[in-house]
């Protein structure tokens, strides 16, 4: 099985056969940099990796003959929407835009989950993380990969209760990387800290074997404090811990990745903090990896605002060090994870660290200023240390809240996470290993192997991890809340061509509508509410709003549900225009010249569009022979008639950009009007582009043909030796 | 930590180079680290060993049964997949068929017999 690009990928043929597929490796692979200096279309890179196969590159890109340069940092894409059937789509979006780390978000209460779930049931806010799903998505990415010619890292979460069990599922399954952080079961999960890092250490011993790459939980410290600047000696003091940890059961230091996030954000000076941290950072942990997730702490639902922040967190990652770029959006806030910001996230993250390339080669840290407040930092952390320390340890300091507590170190709020270190789930399950504890498995810990046996699993004829076919597939355990059962309720409307709009699952119909109201945000929003309704939409829900001032206006976003199915089947489809060859239109144009006039009609100074259609050097219509005369910008349509006749031009070419109203409409018909009035129009062709022109539109306004967005000079030049071979002959 | 404490240390602190303060920092690190390494050698937890069970070949299901079985009866210390292994040994089975059956109320009783002499 192969994917075609033109094609949708078929889930039932994923879900086929599951039960004896296995992974095609193990472990994190980090993207192939590019020698500095490698060129990529006509630039020069220094921070670059291997370029894709096939991909979707910034929108700028068609400036560029559509390069699309990939950073060396591995960008994440999380998926989150409860049923990994509609999740996969998603995968394959994500990883053309260039996304190599998919972080599949568990749904919610699995933590607490004292075992693995089996089956494909769907999830809240993310989905159940069970075998089936996991070699379902794993055997998708597995294509998916090869389709754009890049490993993907598959990614979920080794935390909970049943953390142990997870690792091994995730060994078996050729999951790539996970979370692993006991403190973030303690902290956030209410999950027994004895319990907790038992429990760690013999899950990062796993991962350790499967070559699992390890993201840290302490950037969680950041979003649940009141001041998130006033962690930073804890956070310090949380990566020391969980690194640490991890080391000493096992794991390599550069699979072990630091979890950071900046602090602070506008309109705080978030530079003056948010750099001092990512240094002093980088300096205590230089051989670990770095995690660089973008900040959400501050952001509600404004897309714009999410934005801005994410492109300085990422030009933060690119001035200091990141090895995974992670990408979040402001989802949770407008109450649905869209595929399309998704693909924004994974937008941001890659032109941010496309356009700093090399920014370390002109621009480094001030040291002599940096020196004193990396100093600072890195005292409170070792105080801070020495604080649990003096209070009897790691347990104690938890028991005594220390953690997340608003105070900047020494200072304390006394508002912590305050956890019993003989209580909370799973509190009285650990057991103390008797001297004669045996597991046949090569695991952490004391283990007293009968002398017989080399290795311990020689016991049991080698392990799944040696031997995968001793593992067992459990396909669905509920007959009712299944992939299939799911899957069965659009598999009509699939047959039929019929189609819904999506933002996370197939047929969601959910849409999103903005507009400016002219009055205060209350009634912006009672209004926009009714203007959705009358439209005939369903649920319509306010996902954003803007004050653009208290009377004067709002800015308002809502999501509503498309209540009608459209059919693909009767949709009427532009056919498009055939085109000549390059050959054919040289051919012609070298034996009957052809001559054109050409410009901006109206008050508008852009040219960037007519330029393309126009020069040699952007494939325009000089490089098939047909030569022409620019008029400029802002070029009323008399100049250009009269242009056309004293070079006795066979076409008009104008651009048509919309300013204001009908602007476009009205200078095609003048246009038209005026050759009329002059005797010329059966002689001319006339032609009129602009982003908003169609072959339509300019058609019902009097012109031979109108090209849109996207257009090559070989369109104009091909419909013009057709014209014209019509008109001469 | 009182701010007195805090500025007696810090003084002290302020001496040392930027490299020995990331010394410091390690150290200190390993000092809380160390028993938490020391507890989990010395300790086991249900989950721990239904990930043994998991890579000797059952679904989660039956680690689930056989984990909670022996947890019940105070025996997770011996470690759950070498009390599978050597039972099935004494009974002349694979530990898979033996472990199966522990799944459908089998055996139980000897294994307490041999564990516990009861």
């Amino acid at each position: 099985m192969s994917l075609d690009k033109n094609v949708k990928i078929n889930v039932d043929e994923i879900l086929k056969d599951l039960e004896s597929y296995r992974p095609k490796r193990r472990g994190w692979t980090w993207r192939k940099p590019l020698d500095p200096g490698t060129k990529i279309g006509e630039y020069e890179y220094d921070n670059m990796s291997e370029n894709l196969k096939e991909s979707v590159p910034l929108p700028p890109a068609k400036f560029f003959n559509n390069i699309d340069p990939q950073p060396q940092e591995v960008i994440t894409s999380e998926i989150a929407s409860g049923r990994f059937e509609d999740d996969i789509r998603r995968m394959r979006m994500a990883a053309w835009h260039g996304a190599d780390h998919i972080m599949v978000i568990r749904t919610l209460g699995q933590s607490h989950f004292d075992g693995l779930i089996e089956g494909s049931p769907e999830g809240i806010g993310g989905i159940p993380i069970t075998r089936k799903q996991l070699r379902a998505s794993r055997k998708a990415l597995d294509l998916i990969e090869e389709e754009v010619g890049r490993p993907i890292n598959f990614h979920s979460y080794v935390s909970g209760i049943a953390g142990p069990e997870v690792a091994v599922l995730f060994a078996e399954e050729g999951v790539n990387g996970a979370h692993q952080d006991p403190q973030y079961n303690v902290l956030y999960r209410g999950i027994n800290p004895i319990r907790s890092f038992v429990d760690a250490a013999e899950a990062k011993h796993i991962m350790a074997f499967a070559d699992i790459l390890q993201i840290d939980g302490a950037h969680n410290a950041n979003a649940s404090s009141k001041v998130a600047w006033k962690v930073m000696p804890e956070l310090l003091v949380q990566h020391g811990i969980n690194s640490l940890f991890s080391v000493k059961v096992g794991m390599r230091k550069d699979l072990i990745s630091l979890s950071t996030v900046p602090p602070m954000t506008a309109p705080s000076p978030e530079f003056r903090l948010n750099f001092v941290y990512a240094l002093a950072l980088r300096d205590i942990f230089k051989e670990y990896k770095f995690r660089a997730q973008m900040n959400t702490r501050y952001i509600e639902s404004d897309l714009f605002d999410a934005t801005r922040i994410h492109v300085l967190d990422t030009v933060l990652s690119r001035l200091t060090k990141a090895d995974l770029q992670s990408t979040i959006t402001p989802d949770e806030g407008r109450n649905v994870p869209w595929h399309i910001n998704s693909i924004r996230g994974v937008e941001t993250a890659k032109h941010t660290l496309v356009a700093t390339d090399g920014m370390q080669e002109f621009v480094g840290p001030k040291m002599e200023n940096l020196r004193e407040p990396i100093r600072d930092l890195k005292i409170r952390s070792i105080l801070y240390m020495e604080d649990i320390i003096d209070n009897g340890g790691y347990f104690e300091a938890v028991e005594k809240g220390f953690f997340v507590d608003s105070g900047y170190f020494p200072e304390r709020f006394g508002d912590g996470i305050a956890r019993k270190k003989d209580g909370e789930l799973g509190a009285n399950t650990v057991v103390d290993r008797d001297e004669d504890y045996f597991s046949p498995v090569e695991m952490f810990g004391y283990n007293n192997i009968p002398e017989q046996y080399s290795n311990p699993s020689d016991a049991i004829n080698g392990s799944t991890f040696e031997r995968p076919e001793k593992i067992q597939y459990i396909d669905e355990l509920d007959e009712t809340d299944n992939v299939m059962v799911r899957m069965e309720t659009n598999r009509e409307k699939d047959e039929k061509g019929l189609i819904k709009p999506e933002v996370e699952w197939k047929n969601d119909g959910v849409i999103q509508l903005d507009m400016t109201i002219p009055e205060n945000p209350d009634v912006a929003e009672a209004a926009a509410i009714e203007i959705a309704t009358r439209l005939g939409l369903e649920e319509p829900t306010i996902i954003s709003k803007t004050v653009l001032h208290p009377a004067e206006g709002s800015y308002i976003e809502l999501k509503a549900k498309v209540p009608f199915f459209v059919d693909k089947n009767t949709l009427k489809i532009p056919e498009k225009p055939e085109i000549l060859s390059a050959e054919e239109v040289t051919a012609y144009t070298h034996e009957n010249p052809i001559h054109v006039v050409a410009g901006t009609v109206g008050n508008d100074e852009h040219s960037v569009g007519m330029r393309e259609i126009l020069d040699i050097k952007h494939g325009g219509i000089e490089k098939f022979g047909v030569s022409y005369t620019y008029l400029g910008t802002s070029v009323p349509v008399e100049k250009l008639i009269d242009a056309a006749i004293e070079t006795g031009a066979d076409a008009i070419l104008s651009s048509m950009i919309i300013t204001h109203g009908d602007v476009h409409l009205k200078g095609m018909k003048q246009l038209d009007q005026l050759c009329k009035e002059k005797g010329i129009r059966d002689k001319l062709v006339l032609i009129s582009g602009g982003t908003q022109i169609t072959n339509e539109i300019a058609v019902e306004s009097g012109m031979d043909a109108g090209f849109g967005r996207g257009t090559h000079g070989i369109d104009v030049a091909s419909f013009l030796v057709k014209k014209l071979k019509d008109i001469r002959e | 930590m009182t701010s007195e404490k805090f500025e007696q240390r810090r003084v002290q602190l302020d001496k040392l180079t930027d490299e020995e303060l990331n010394q410091l920092f390690w150290q200190r690190a390993e000092e809380i680290v160390n028993p938490l390494i020391d507890l989990a050698k010395k300790n086991t937890s249900p989950s721990i060993e239904r990930s043994v069970l998991l890579r000797m070949g059952f679904n989660s299901m039956e680690a689930k049964i056989i984990v909670d079985g022996i947890f019940e009866r105070d025996l997770l210390g011996k470690g759950v997949g070498g009390i599978l292994v050597k039972m099935a040994e004494i009974s002349g089975k694979d530990y898979l068929t033996y472990g199966k059956e522990l799944v459908s109320g089998k055996n139980w009783d000897e294994i307490e017999k041999v564990y516990k002499g009861v």
